[in-house]
């Protein structure tokens, strides 16, 4: 893809993201190159109509919940430095390199993609997934024909699965104990293009 | 036990009945051209016969019914003995049955009239083991690991060729063997015929170890993908050989290169051409579903001898064959036709299976083929282990700098140890052309002593090293209702984000749409096509027995609960009845039956514990609420494994990347299109309720915007929608975190100039609100 260093210099904070998040300096460019391009109008940051001009993404499920992880708490407008950092929660977990001046917990440790999938639940971060939150989540995964009761039963079932201090929602903690067989790194990994 | 005694007892017979044949048979034969004309006198003077012995009428496919139905005999007595055969594989037994009875033919008979011919082998036995693996290919699995599996195979049997090949000739310069009459290309030549791994081994004895796939698909796919090398290897090394070395140079070393490539990506291709053909032909078999399930069988067969007539891969043709027309058969044909294929394969691969063990037993008990050279067999042995351990351990660890998840180091030695050779191995060694190879019975006695210890130690000692080692077994586990959720939300937030970053999945087919697209419409009946929706697919695989159970669940806990809960199925019933009736009528019929069970329920004398009522009783509330909390469970996990909206990836006739359009029959996506267009909107407006008034927002909303409705979801939104006409979720998702807002009454144009209430007070117009 050309001569990394001269054009990392066209993105902003190139350096210091990619000693963040881990990304190559080719990764940076190319999801620079995405980020252009979905900013239709040119202003530097991404708007939740940008995302929704991705038209798959309305055939996801949980595809405006994932467009809504990239917005911090409070703003509407993602900025390249945030978009890269969400996606670095999907890098794959490299397990015996280290890098120089890699980051203590990297975006991609299990623990922080465990944090991200938590709060794809955990809408109000309040650090709890309550009833409600996963009733949301359910409604949206499950088909039409699963009806309100059946999905109460469901989501009954779910917490009393996973809630271990019996307060009727799931903390971070019962999360992530109840994924402990899952092979996070597998899951919630994708390999960025070069 | 005594049946199997008898059994016993009828196998000794059946033995001594052939050797007697044997006998008798040559000593008529020895007379039996002064008999031909003799016999028409005889008749002629005797009148006519009522009855005689015509044993050369049917001789040949009398033995050879014989020995199928001696060998699957064997295998009954085999099978029936469950505590040997939790320690020892089946196809050591088998061997050992072989060796059994090539001793009493040989007792018989003073020569091995019976052996395990390469003929019969490559022709008769072989094809359908290979048609049966690459029809049931998880082909997921294969192409996830093909890189891996490419690399063993070729690169691993390369290595193991050479390496055997040249430390062999290493220790006869070293003068370990002995005087022996092989030079380096013959040693090349047997240690290419040694190299490969062997499918049938493999699955012999993997079948019983249940491994982890991943495991299981590159030792097995490895080994049958490894054919393509071996059958040029081999044929390169028998070419040099009768070339003699003197006229080899790099002109046809190159030629063996190319060589490869040809018959390697040929022989898939005649496969994967046969395979189309079979799914064509399917497509049309509507009329003539009685032998529908003989073309696979014939198709696949020709397939073989197709690819081995052009002297390319065979073994390649026909895996690639079954893979690749698995999904159109399953889908095109009638499941009975599907239930056919699938058990008629089982029986003939494993039919096949047990007569090569069988006769591989039998085909040692044979004087004239044993060379014993100590040095030549123990050497071999050692190295073919070695090497592959070291070949194993080396391109594992290369590969694992690629790949996503890699490989451990006790895989890695499951893998190395799982490199078992079989009757490919034999049957090529005993092709070899001893004018040529002088040393010809050294090479087979090696090549059985080889196989023997393979499949029958290396066998027996696999099931204690997967303990032992603590290999991951393959995950029976049942999933906790979160982990099946999270796996769902994991593959949809992957599929997001890669739409999102703009990447191309990892997954294996690159553009599967091409393969949606044209391949489906081109190889799928239309009414297979509709069958394939994910809903459909509920249904037809909702398991009888599941209902069953479900049912005496009920029966137990008691009447009442049982009504409640069968507004479940009916509501099911009442959806697809009127949508999908004609595109289903076997599905329609399961429905039948299982409304059938849960309305008879009670009149149902099928329980198990043989109570014919259920009693109404006092103590029964305990049990009910026990039992509600089971049946709970029990639907939930139904529920969650029936409704989770499959993500793209899983999705058949999909859209294109380039341009979105709606497939009418795609419920779940029009649902979740539904669903979020309507968020959307519904943010968008409370977005402009909470007056935040960026003027970037309200230029984007115009009919032309990305964000465009359909007419027909406009529509929707003012009638009842026939999807759901009972829940709306009423909590729509956040899209400004932190804000909640109930459905509001909607417009038809999501442009509205003046303002909108505020749905608090407001009732949907569907109807009944719902509340949390």
């Amino acid at each position: 893809m050309g001569s990394s260093s001269s054009s990392l210099n066209n993105v902003p904070d190139g350096q210091q993201l990619m000693q963040e998040t881990g990304f190559s300096a080719a990764h940076l460019l190319r999801l620079y190159e995405r980020f252009k391009f979905l900013d239709k109008d040119n202003r530097g940051h991404l708007r939740s109509e940008d995302f929704e001009a991705v038209p798959e993404l309305s055939e996801n499920p949980i595809g405006d919940r994932i467009v809504g992880a990239f917005f911090l708490p409070g703003q509407e407008t993602v900025d390249f430095s945030s978009f890269v950092r969400v996606l670095a929660h999907f890098r794959p977990t490299e397990k015996n390199r280290t890098r120089a001046g890699a980051q203590p917990d990297p975006a991609n440790s299990r623990n922080r993609k465990l944090k991200f999938a938590f709060r794809l639940y955990d809408q109000d971060r309040d650090g709890k997934i309550s009833r409600i939150e996963l009733l949301q989540v359910l409604r949206e995964m499950l088909g039409m024909q699963v009806t309100e009761e059946q999905l109460q039963s469901i989501a009954d079932r779910a917490i009393q699965e996973a809630d271990l201090d019996k307060d009727d929602a799931i903390s971070f903690d019962e999360f992530r104990k109840s994924l402990e067989k899952v092979n996070i790194d597998h899951k919630m990994s994708i390999r960025f293009l070069e | 036990m005594s049946r199997c005694g008898n059994l016993r007892l009828w196998i000794l017979g059946l033995v001594l009945l052939l050797c007697f044949i044997q006998s008798e048979e040559r000593r008529l034969k020895s007379d039996h051209h002064e008999h031909n004309e003799g016999h028409s006198n005889m008749s002629a003077s005797t009148g006519v016969p009522i009855v005689s012995f015509k044993w050369h009428h049917v001789e040949p496919p009398y033995l050879i019914a014989l020995w199928v139905l001696v060998s699957f005999l064997g295998k009954l007595v085999i099978e029936a003995n469950h505590h040997v055969t939790t320690y020892i594989p089946e196809s050591a037994l088998l061997i050992c049955l072989g060796f059994l009875l090539g001793g009493m033919i040989w007792g018989a008979d003073k020569v091995q009239t019976f052996k395990l011919t390469p003929t019969v082998f490559f022709f008769y036995l072989l094809p359908q083991i290979i048609l049966d693996s690459g029809y049931a290919m998880p082909n997921k699995l294969f192409f996830t690991n093909m890189g891996g599996i490419l690399i063993h195979a070729i690169i691993g049997t390369c290595w193991n060729a050479a390496t055997l090949g040249l430390s062999l000739w290493g220790c006869h310069k070293g003068g370990a063997m002995g005087d022996i009459d092989i030079g380096l290309l013959q040693y090349l030549l047997f240690g290419s015929l040694l190299a490969a791994v062997d499918p049938v081994a493999v699955i012999a004895v993997f079948e019983q170890v249940h491994v982890n796939e991943v495991l299981f698909i590159m030792v097995f796919g490895e080994s049958l993908l490894n054919d393509g090398v071996t059958v040029v290897l081999f044929n390169v090394f028998d070419a040099f050989v009768s070339l003699g070395g003197g006229a080899i140079d790099a002109k046809e070393i190159v030629k063996g290169i190319i060589s490869f490539f040809v018959v390697a990506f040929g022989g898939s291709l005649v496969g994967f051409v046969f395979g189309l053909l079979i799914s064509l032909l399917t497509r049309c078999t509507k009329n003539i579903q009685i032998i529908e399930p003989g073309f696979i069988f014939v198709l696949g067969y020709l397939a073989y001898l197709t690819a081995e007539m052009l002297s390319l891969s065979a073994i390649l043709s026909v895996m690639f064959c079954g893979m690749c027309c698995q999904k159109y058969i399953n889908s095109n044909m009638d499941e009975r036709s599907v239930q056919t294929v699938r058990s008629a394969l089982k029986v003939f691969a494993n039919g096949s299976e047990t007569i090569i063990f069988v006769f591989l037993g039998i085909s040692a008990i044979d004087k004239s083929i044993w060379v014993w050279n100590t040095g030549f067999i123990l050497l071999t042995l050692f190295f073919i282990l070695v090497y592959r351990f070291i070949g194993v351990f080396v391109l594992t660890w290369m590969m694992n700098r690629f790949r996503l998840v890699p490989i451990s180091l006790v895989d890695q030695v499951i893998m190395g140890y799982g490199g078992l050779r079989g009757a490919v191995a034999y049957g090529l060694a005993v092709l070899l052309d001893e004018t040529r190879i002088k040393e010809k019975n050294l090479m087979i006695s090696t090549t059985l002593i080889v196989v023997y210890f393979t499949v029958i130690f290396q066998g027996i000692t696999m099931k204690p090293l997967v303990q032992w080692l603590k290999v991951k077994r393959a995950a029976l586990v049942e999933l906790s209702l979160i982990e099946k959720v999270q796996n769902k939300v994991f593959d949809h937030a992957l599929i997001a984000i890669e739409d999102i970053s703009g990447q191309i999945g990892h997954n294996y087919m690159r553009d599967k749409n091409f393969e949606e697209k044209w391949m489906s419409w081109f190889l799928l009946k239309s009414s297979a096509r509709k069958k394939q929706d994910r809903l459909f697919n509920v249904f037809h695989e909702l398991n009888l027995q599941d209902a069953m159970e479900y049912v005496t669940e009920g029966e137990r806990r008691g009447s009442l609960d049982f009504i409640r809960n069968e507004n479940a199925f009916v509501d099911f019933k009442k959806k697809f009845d009127e949508d999908f009736a004609e595109a289903m009528p076997d599905i329609m019929a399961d429905m039948g039956v299982l409304s059938f069970f849960i309305m008879n329920a009670r009149v149902l004398n099928v329980n198990k514990e043989g109570d014919p009522v259920p009693s109404v009783s006092l103590e029964m509330h305990e049990q009910n609420l026990r039992g509600l909390r089971q049946a709970e469970e029990i639907n939930a996990h139904h529920l969650l494994e029936q409704h989770l909206y499959k993500g793209r990836k899983q999705h058949r006739h999909k859209f294109s990347r380039s341009h979105f359009s709606i497939n009418q029959d795609e419920n779940e996506v029009q649902e979740i299109f539904q669903r979020t267009m309507r968020s959307r909107l519904e943010s968008f407006k409370s977005g402009k309720m909470a007056g935040i008034e960026n003027p970037a927002f309200m230029p984007d909303v115009d009919p032309s915007s990305p964000m465009h409705i359909p007419p027909w979801l406009a529509d929707a939104e003012l009638e009842v929608s026939p999807v759901a006409p009972s829940q709306r979720a009423q909590v729509r998702l956040p899209w400004m975190p932190g804000h909640l807002h109930r459905l509001s009454s909607l417009r038809t144009s999501p442009r509205s100039g003046d303002s909108v209430q505020e749905g608090d007070e407001q009732l949907p117009p569907s109807g009944s609100r719902q509340t949390f």
